[in-house]
């Protein structure tokens, strides 16, 4: 069965009389009169701390394009405003339901994971949570298609170029999102998941959320 | 001793047994450190013979090279280079180097090879990503050096490629079409692979320290890497988009970078209301923070070389990592000082004018400590610890001319000349080769189990030291001089006086160059016939010193992690085994300042 998280261990912390002078690295701060340690015994599983790390770049990517919007929209005198596709509002109501479907299936699965044998085919939700993904990047294609149909292209405005590299971006990130819950189905199959990968998973789903309903945002007010 | 349970939550593989995942495809963060090393070095031979090329033509123009045509036909007819081919050279030169062998080196190399096991980690925690980091980078090194095999040569623009004359496709010169493509294509990919190599950096500090290994028990290396990860990961992150938008401007006809009625060879460009100095926003806002990327990983092992030849630690050790991590936050704070001629606002000058003064504090603070520590410290001079010398040499030198390029009423006499060439030569670029060098000698027994031959590396030093000075510093009086950059031949009355300088700069480089190959016969002679090295050749107290084996087995600790019990620095001490004790060792010691 699957791994159960053990608590940390409790880590002793000696109060030790705080020195001046003491630049650290050596000569100082040596082993506490009473020989125990101050130590790091438990850390956080490293994919709880990378996907942070990862959202981070993410984010920093996206507040790249954001200025650089903001900024050649500023200088403009060639910015058309385009309506933005309807579609779009329900391809973000189709991903915030993937969310909850995803935070359902997240606790089944959790629960599952800790043999409380009444939750039956834990994998339900997911399966549910992944087609909806999917659904919101066909609703995405949709929308491009719309776009276009109405002549506006990649190169026909800026506001139209900076619309398909903002949702072309976020499309890619978040099929990376659709490749790690395939991911963590096969591992359940497999009774290979750990924990930390599921919270992981969903944590960058739902920041794949967030992030859409700012580029939504964005795109209303700006383009 | 604990054992690997502490990291239960981390997949533990057992070593490879075929050669293609033991050497090639390997996900051991000290195969790939080693991989990364190799790729730097195959870089920095061909960033350097460019450069070759480059003081060639520059001191003698319209010198006919032989054999340069087999490289351009069209580049160099004859074997003379045009104008056009030698601001070829000089970008690929510029692209190379701060790409492939200073990022590369002292912070991917290096911090592959020697971060997990500092902090006593069997492996970076997503060792795949690891394994993908470095091959990405490598296919980003061949994604750039086909754009010498294409048509028209390799992009012409500068490592900086500043718009429009980057995003308006062939018409601006040879290389500006597909050649500026697979530039920004190399560098957006190159991008992925830092961001993954910054992820294991992070998470392997925050999240894989051993047993009683708290963050102030990390040495200076660690912490240099820790912070040069996370600018690399701000940094990386927004040069990958900008590269994808400099793509669309040439592929898909988008109108980023490039502003309206743009008529360039009588030709009206079809692109109207684009930004150019968003190009160079964007481009610095990785661009400065770059520019620590490349040193704050010497800093750290410059500082750790040194501690252990010194035997003591550093004056502080707090104040030393306070001051790297305030370089990093100040670093993106400053990046306008390269805007200072761009036409930008003026008070946006003077606002990034002040952070570049205040940036000068924590780097002079580093120096201080340096040198403070230094001071009467009986030194152990081996060629470690004379390169970590001389990097300091190199820092202050290439430094001190920074606090007159801070300023916009100097810059703007200055910007456009050698003086800035020289300094961010010295500052940046030959400041962290000698950090490479010095971690290079200092590590190589660990990483091959063998001793380099100081001799050799003695006679490297003084004259790679001499070279780089006699290289380096008459650029500044050439700056001064009103030598303007970027010029491939000096034709004005005012620049014939100095082309002598230029010559002697010229001879110096093919010198120091030549000077390099001693470098690496004996690196190649060392590997396979150097002394065995023992365990821990410099009595040094870190966890790369107390692995079972040399080089260290696959898990680096031989299946039982060690527990830290002491600040990582402890030398000028009376321990059982000398005037040191490691890390590791649960020797009660007798604290020299614990009276303080």
């Amino acid at each position: 069965m699957a791994t159960t998280v053990h608590e940390p261990p409790r880590i002793e912390q000696p109060s030790q009389p705080r020195r001046v002078l003491d630049g650290g690295g050596g000569h100082g701060n040596l082993i506490p009169p009473q020989g125990s340690l101050r130590a790091v015994e438990y850390a956080p599983p490293p994919a709880a701390t990378g996907i942070w790390v990862g959202i981070a770049a993410i984010s920093m990517t996206f507040a790249a394009l954001t200025s650089a919007l903001v900024v050649r929209r500023g200088g403009a005198l060639d910015w058309r405003h385009f309506t933005i596709p309807s579609i779009l509002y329900l391809n973000t109501l189709v991903l915030i339901a993937s969310s909850v479907t995803l935070e359902i299936a997240r606790r089944r699965v959790a629960g599952f994971m800790g043999l409380k044998a009444e939750v039956r085919s834990p994998a339900r939700w997911l399966y549910v949570t992944l087609a909806l993904g999917l659904l919101f990047v066909a609703g995405q294609y949709v929308a491009w298609r719309q776009l276009s149909a109405q002549g506006l292209y990649l190169a026909s405005n800026p506001s139209s170029s900076f619309f398909y590299v903002l949702t072309a971006a976020h499309a890619l990130h978040l099929l990376g999102g659709l490749g790690g819950l395939v991911r963590v189905m096969r591992k359940l199959g497999n009774f290979s998941l750990r924990r930390s990968t599921l919270d992981a998973t969903s944590r960058y789903w739902h920041f794949m959320d967030v992030l859409w309903v700012y580029l939504l945002v964005l795109i209303w007010a700006k383009l | 001793m604990h054992d690997m349970s502490a990291h239960a939550h981390v997949a533990h593989h057992a070593p490879p047994t075929s050669f293609i995942r033991k050497h090639i495809f390997s996900i051991d963060h000290k195969v790939i450190g080693k991989q990364y090393y190799g790729l730097a070095l195959v870089a920095v031979f061909v960033g350097m013979v460019l450069s070759w090329l480059m003081r060639l033509h520059l001191g003698w123009a319209n010198l006919a090279i032989p054999g340069l045509h087999w490289l351009s036909s069209t580049g160099a007819p004859g074997d003379v280079m045009t104008p056009e081919y030698y601001l070829q050279l000089m970008t690929m030169h510029g692209t190379i180097m701060v790409f492939f062998v200073l990022t590369t080196a002292p912070f991917a190399a290096f911090g592959n090879y020697f971060l997990p096991i500092q902090v006593g980690a069997e492996d970076m925690p997503f060792p795949h990503f690891n394994m993908m980091s470095f091959w990405v980078t490598f296919v980003a090194f061949l994604v750039l050096i086909a754009s010498f095999f294409v048509s028209d040569g390799p992009t012409l623009g500068g490592w900086t490629q500043y718009a429009p004359l980057s995003a308006v496709g062939a018409v601006a010169g040879p290389g500006q079409g597909m050649g500026v493509v697979l530039w920004a294509a190399s560098i957006a990919i190159f991008c992925v692979g830092q961001l993954l190599g910054s992820l294991n950096f992070i998470t392997t500090t925050l999240n894989m320290r051993t047993k009683g290994m708290s963050l102030w028990r990390m040495p200076l290396t660690t912490w240099g890497w820790f912070i040069t990860s996370v600018m690399g990961l701000t940094a990386f992150a927004v040069l990958m988009p900008a590269c994808i938008l400099l793509i669309l401007d040439h592929v898909a006809g988008t109108s980023f970078f490039v502003a309206s009625n743009l008529v360039l060879n009588d030709q009206l460009q079809p692109h109207a209301g684009g930004s150019t100095l968003l190009w160079q926003h964007l481009f610095w806002f990785f661009g400065h923070p770059e520019v620590y990327i490349a040193i704050v990983p010497g800093m750290g092992i410059v500082s750790h070389v040194l501690v252990a030849n010194m035997r003591r630690p550093m004056l502080s050790h707090r104040v030393l990592v306070y001051s790297m991590g305030a370089l990093a936050v100040l670093s993106y704070m400053v990046y306008g000082h390269h805007m200072f001629v761009s036409g930008m606002n003026p008070v946006s000058s003077i606002a990034f004018s002040f952070p570049t003064l205040i940036i000068t504090i924590p780097s002079t603070i580093i120096v201080l400590i340096w040198i403070g520590s230094l001071y009467g410290s009986r030194l152990r001079i081996n060629t470690a610890s004379l390169f970590a010398l001389g990097m300091i040499s190199m820092f202050i030198s290439g430094g001190v001319s920074g606090f007159f390029l801070a300023q916009p009423s100097l810059d703007i006499m200055l910007h456009a000349t050698y003086f800035v060439v020289g300094h961010f030569h010295l500052v940046m670029a030959v400041a962290a080769i000698f950090g490479i060098f010095s971690g290079t000698y200092f590590w190589f027994p660990k990483m091959f189990g063998r001793m380099m031959n100081e001799t050799l590396g003695k006679i490297h030093f003084w004259l790679t030291f001499v070279g780089a000075y006699c290289i380096f510093m008459p650029f500044h009086y050439l700056g001064l001089a009103g030598n303007v950059r970027r010029y491939q031949a000096f034709v004005d009355d005012y620049l014939q006086p100095l082309i002598p300088v230029h010559r002697f700069i010229t001879v110096a480089a093919l010198v120091t160059g030549a000077a390099q190959l001693i470098f690496l016969y004996n690196l190649i002679h060392s590997r396979f016939g150097g002394e065995k090295a023992p365990d821990n050749p410099w009595q040094a107290t870190s966890l790369e010193w107390a692995t079972p084996t040399t080089p260290p087995p696959y898990d680096n600790f031989g299946g039982h992690l060690p527990t830290v019990y002491h600040d990582p620095y402890q030398y000028g001490i009376e321990g059982s085994t000398g005037d040191y004790v490691m890390q590791n060792s649960p020797e009660k010691v007798q604290s020299v300042g614990e009276e303080a």
